[in-house]
């Protein structure tokens, strides 16, 4: 499938911003998160910043952006009409989370609460994304458990990191300290679950192949002998992405590298060795934020392009 | 709305298409073109159509492909292809508009182009590659299955078939209910074997695709004559030339 950047900047993007408001939430929850107005505002900002500049980016990727709001008619059958209602209702429990913590400084009781069904319909938000790729049997890359699983973790994890370099930003040490062990968990996690991705959309599995295509197999291999037209047409240019096997081997090591790797490797040796209010430690705690977000892009991008769609099968794919 | 009909079309109208018989003039994709880019779809946008890599919306294309056996037996099969009006199609349910939708009284797959928002997932969930996009006007387009031409009383009732089928040369496309088994195309389909494309892909196309017909088998020896002017036996010659050849090999 063809990478396009404004709908792999709108999963990476909303997946971190829903992720780093669960965990402000729930933290606002468990009572360890300072309701200081200035703090709630920039770490707010981010949030909603990541979520709304993710929808624009997917909206303005319509045909059609101004009839957008005519998405959130199909909610019965259609998962991407699903994800549009949900993250408009997600913004509602936010919003009101958001006003109580910045404009009046309070984030327990009532407002934590409201925040944890945010956080809860944020998950649910992020679910619906991945279901916009796991429902479609044509791509049998997506259609599978480790793309919902995959975009759950990613998007916790993505947010966990994100509170960590904020709250260390903040000088808020014993917080960090108390975000490094699901921080490392999720790393893990996040890794666990693209190496089984990467592993299930590579362990060979068929599903269509020429011969189902055309019907044909009765009379043997069919191979592509004239092609319908002379030039690509939008099936080849959105669904005949191709990348060579060797690149995708480098991206997925990048991938795992920036994504995963990095980042716990610098999160530890700073938690270990830097005191978290130190200059230096609140940088790294940013590089390592910024180096897993850099790693998710590749990942988000390695997931479109590594996605064979069958109607290539039309087009001299052998089988998909 | 997207939900796909809630009691199954009475009439499944759809194409059978006769693999024996096609032999890959593009006519009915051309006529398809023709028809529809100032039929419901209009126009059928093309992009760059006299430059160096020309683009445009089509709904029907024509593949040609080979087949070879162990046995080193091959085929060339041409191929038209085009959407299936599939039973439980995909493209349906995914659409968030409600744009997409398939027809409850005779089964055909439509996009109302007036509330399209252009976000493609309908041609991502389309096994088959039966949906086009239009880039200058941002909306999805497909074959309608002629619907302006089929039910047109204007024209006469010969001519009230899809663009394709009544252009094609070879009579390799058929039109009807496949959902009466009494109709021409489902005889058609049941003497033939008409099959369904990719059904482990779980859309139950309504359209069929006849095989080609099994080759001829070779019944009599075929192995050509060689012209060998020094005959070992005269057994088979006339009469004279018996006599001559006796005579000589004394």
């Amino acid at each position: 499938m063809h990478p396009a950047k404004s709908v792999i900047y709108f999963t990476v993007a909303t997946g971190a911003g829903y992720g780093l408001f669960f965990w402000l939430a729930l933290l606002a929850f468990l009572g360890v998160l300072p309701a200081d107005k200035f703090m709630g505002f920039v770490m707010l900002a981010i949030a909603f910043g990541l979520i709304v500049t993710g929808l624009i980016s997917y909206t303005g990727h319509l045909g059609r952006p101004e009839r957008a709001w005519r998405a959130l008619s199909q909610w019965r059958s259609s998962w991407l009409s699903r994800e549009g209602i949900m993250a408009i209702l997600t913004f509602i429990p936010m919003g009101i989370f958001g006003i109580y913590w910045v404009f009046l400084g309070q984030n327990t009781g009532f407002t934590a609460l409201v925040g944890l069904v945010g956080a809860g319909m944020a998950l649910v938000t992020v679910f619906t994304t991945s279901m916009i790729y796991a429902s479609l049997k044509a791509i049998p890359a997506w259609y599978n458990i480790w793309t919902k699983i995959g975009y759950l973790v990613l998007s916790l994890m993505s947010g966990a990191v994100l509170t960590l370099a904020l709250v260390s930003a903040f000088g808020l040490d014993e917080l960090a300290l108390f975000l490094l062990l699901p921080v490392a968990v999720l790393l893990l996690l996040g890794l666990v679950a693209k190496v089984f991705y990467w592993r299930h959309i590579h362990a060979g599995r068929v599903v269509s192949t020429a011969e189902s295509a055309t019907g044909l197999g009765r009379f043997g291999k069919v191979s592509q002998a004239a092609s319908p037209h002379s030039a690509d047409n939008y099936l080849l240019k959105e669904m005949g992405f191709k990348i060579a096997r060797k690149h995708a081997a480098k991206l997925r090591w990048i991938a795992i590298v920036f994504g995963f790797v990095l980042p716990f490797a610098i999160i530890g040796l700073t938690a270990n060795f830097i005191e978290i209010r130190d200059l230096a430690a609140q940088i790294f705690m940013g590089i390592a934020a910024a180096s897993c977000i850099l790693g998710l892009v590749f990942e988000r991008w390695l997931f479109f392009a590594e996605a064979k769609h069958v109607v290539t099968l039309y087009y001299g794919e052998t089988k998909v | 709305m997207t939900s796909l009909p809630k009691t199954a079309p009475k009439k499944k109208l759809g194409l059978v298409i006769d693999l024996d018989i096609c032999v890959g003039c593009h006519a009915c994709a051309v006529n398809c073109k023709e028809w529809n880019t100032s039929g419901k779809s209009a126009p059928l946008t093309d992009l760059n159509p006299h430059g160096k890599d020309p683009d445009g919306v089509w709904f029907n294309r024509i593949h040609t492909y080979e087949t070879m056996n162990d046995t080193g037996e091959s085929r060339t099969v041409h191929f038209p292809r085009s959407c299936l009006h599939c039973d439980d199609a995909p493209c349906v349910t995914v659409c968030p508009t409600g744009a997409s939708y398939k027809r409850e009284e005779d089964g055909i797959v439509l996009v109302n182009e007036d509330i399209c928002i252009g976000c493609k997932l309908c041609s991502w969930a389309c096994p088959y590659g039966a949906r086009g996009y239009d880039e200058t006007e941002g909306v999805m387009k497909k074959c309608t299955l002629c619907v302006d031409k089929i039910y047109n009383k204007n024209l006469p009732e010969e001519s009230r078939v899809p663009a394709c089928v009544s252009t094609c040369p070879t009579g390799a496309r058929h039109f009807g209910d496949l959902n009466d088994p009494g109709s021409d195309v489902s005889k058609l389909v049941a003497a033939r074997e008409g099959y369904a494309l990719m059904p482990e892909q779980d859309t139950k196309p309504v359209n069929r695709y006849l095989p080609p017909r099994p080759k001829q088998m070779q019944t009599v020896d075929q192995t050509p004559r060689a012209l060998i002017h020094e005959d070992t036996s005269s057994d088979a010659a006339p009469l004279l030339a018996r006599w001559v050849d006796k005579i000589l090999s004394v």
